[in-house]
């Protein structure tokens, strides 16, 4: 995949590695670096996983390894948590009068 | 150049960057000791009421229904003993434009950045304020960038942040993402100085006096309906500003014999900087990771003194289960008709629970709501929790075990908001300004900050100091 100079792209980067994370940190997070995520448009045409310099939505210039060509939302509502069907009939019945002061 | 922006130098210039970006000179309000003077930087660098109330009703924020949960309530009373079961209203603070509270705040902020005469702002957040922040700085014309902690190391990312990320973007903010670390602060810093851009914290005076707007029309609005102001407000307690400022507004509306509650949801055993516990949690604000180090610590945010000071402020802090937040997420939408966001109902829990502790004529007030969607919703975050490895099953919220399990209450009955011992809190506050001033003998001045900043009595303190070995000088 190509971007060409003004897509709509995302880069990541490394901010620190793990050589050099904060010493409170615990363990599990020391062992991995920590990364960065922008978008931008690009500022010159190239290849995913090559470092590319963008421009942001503000205006500022920086640059990483490019990642997406027009990055998209996945978030959804998920896969269906049939358990929350019984809350609903549960609440109804006791309003209903199913239940009274114990 | 290159030493110029490592993560040394960044922080040693800590100071100045943030005496650049949030226009106060803390320093001023400082007495050399554990003490400064609260008020005064709260009167000198925010707004008063008057002013907010301007300032956020030409911003389209504030001014929100309040609406009582008639079916909720019954459901109370018919668990509750005989007579008891108070009624519970909400405030729909999912009616500001960014759809939460935060819009008071971030109105503020944005607001004086915009005053101060700054191009734009920046605001580190995965949550609610960064929209907040970005909704604002559309309607001023400022350019606005959101930092928020948003991946494990495997590039999985919380559904709720990143619906937050879409969020901020569609108000046209850049934002930064990063994974997980309290380094993030780093960035943030490094941002304020590439760009200039005003801080705006969640923790300055004029974010926090935001809110007092909320408390100030609490009490109105129930003198409006009822002729009298609520008994017990309840808040959800992460960083301490929703607290703090909702307290504020109260007593400046003359709502002196409210009862203030904090409630947050128990994330008790999870670590807030572990990459591993990262995906574990299925709540990214107003748990115990956030409330507890908050309250006993606030001036580790990012401004030197933070005006959200909790302690200052709260009769009772409560935790609630992550299953009993889910189950009274569904409760609301499915007798109540309101869909709304899964973290703004941690106090909904907590409410419902307390109103079962006192009479049915007195009241409860859920002070917000937040807005729901993709990502950000009891689907989503449940279906994430599940693909996380996280067992989710009806039985007893006391068993569950934060990162293990979701327990949804088998009955409303079980909902049970839990005591933290406050005066617990209170020490470790004390213990702490003595740990990080280093003192052995305070002032007291110092002395009466404590019993101002924890709302305790003068006894109190003394007896603290003395089990601690520190002595007052006069």
């Amino acid at each position: 995949m190509k971007a060409i100079k003004g897509d709509w792209v995302q880069i990541q980067g490394i901010v620190l590695d793990v050589n050099n994370r904060a010493p409170q940190v615990p363990e599990d997070t020391k062992n991995v670096p920590l990364e960065i995520w922008v978008k931008g448009f690009a500022q010159s045409n190239g290849f995913i996983g090559e470092e590319i310099k963008i421009k942001t939505i503000t205006g500022r210039l920086t640059q990483g390894k490019l990642v997406a060509i027009n990055p998209t939302y996945t978030h959804s509502f998920g896969n269906f948590i049939p358990e929350l069907l019984q809350i609903g009939l549960q609440l109804k019945e006791i309003l209903a009068g199913g239940e009274q002061n114990e | 150049m290159s030493n110029h922006w490592s993560y040394e130098s960044v922080l040693a210039r800590k100071n100045e960057t943030m005496k650049n970006s949030v226009g106060i000179d803390y320093r001023s309000f400082e007495s050399g000791g554990i003490a400064f003077d609260y008020e005064k930087m709260m009167r000198e660098t925010g707004y008063t009421l008057e002013e907010m109330k301007i300032i956020q009703g030409n911003h389209s924020v504030g001014n929100t229904p309040l609406l009582e949960l008639k079916n909720l309530t019954m459901v109370s009373r018919k668990i509750a003993q005989k007579g008891f079961g108070a009624r519970i209203f909400i405030k729909d603070e999912a009616c500001n434009p960014s759809g939460s509270f935060k819009a008071r705040r971030a109105a503020n902020a944005v607001y004086h950045a915009k005053k101060l005469g700054y191009k734009g702002v920046i605001a580190a957040t995965s949550g609610n304020y960064g929209a907040a922040v970005a909704s604002q700085a559309a309607m001023h014309g400022l350019k606005c960038i959101i930092v928020q902690e948003c991946y494990d190391s495997k590039g999985k990312g919380q559904p709720e942040i990143i619906e937050k990320a879409r969020k901020c973007e569609a108000y046209g903010a850049e934002v930064v993402q990063l994974s997980v670390g309290p380094e993030l602060f780093y960035i943030f810093l490094r941002l304020l100085e590439e760009t200039g851009y005003f801080n705006a914290s969640l923790y300055t005076p004029f974010g926090i006096a935001g809110v007092e707007t909320l408390g100030y029309e609490l009490a109105m609005q129930f003198r409006e309906k009822i002729g009298r102001d609520p008994d017990v407000v309840v808040c959800t307690n992460a960083g301490g500003g929703n607290v703090t400022g909702t307290a504020r507004g109260l007593l400046k509306a003359g709502a002196e014999s409210t009862q203030i509650v904090g409630a947050s949801v128990n994330l008790q055993g999870l670590h807030m900087a572990s990459d591993n516990h990262f995906n574990r949690k299925s709540f990214t604000t107003g748990h115990t990771g956030f409330g507890i180090p908050f309250s006993t610590w606030p001036d580790r945010s990012d401004v030197p003194r933070s005006a959200a000071r909790p302690l200052r402020y709260l009769d009772r802090y409560v935790t609630v289960s992550q299953g009993d937040v889910f189950y009274m997420t569904e409760a609301l939408a499915q007798i109540e008709g309101l869909e709304r966001g899964p973290a703004g109902n941690i106090s909904l829990a907590a409410a419902f629970s307390i109103a079962q502790e006192i009479e049915e004529d007195k009241i409860v007030v859920v002070q917000e709501t937040e807005y729901t969607g993709a990502g950000k919703h009891i689907q989503p975050q449940l279906s994430f929790a599940r693909d996380n490895g996280i067992e989710i099953l009806f039985g007893d919220p006391d068993d569950e075990v934060p990162g293990k399990n979701i327990i949804l209450p088998s009955h409303p009955r079980l909902i049970k908001a839990k005591n933290i011992d406050l005066a617990k809190l209170k020490k470790s506050y004390i213990k702490n300004c003595l740990d990080f001033s280093n003192k052995t003998e305070i002032s007291s001045g110092d002395a009466d900050f404590l019993v101002q900043d924890t709302k305790s009595s003068m006894d109190f303190v003394k007896n603290y100091l003395e089990e601690q070995g520190v002595a007052i000088r006069d």
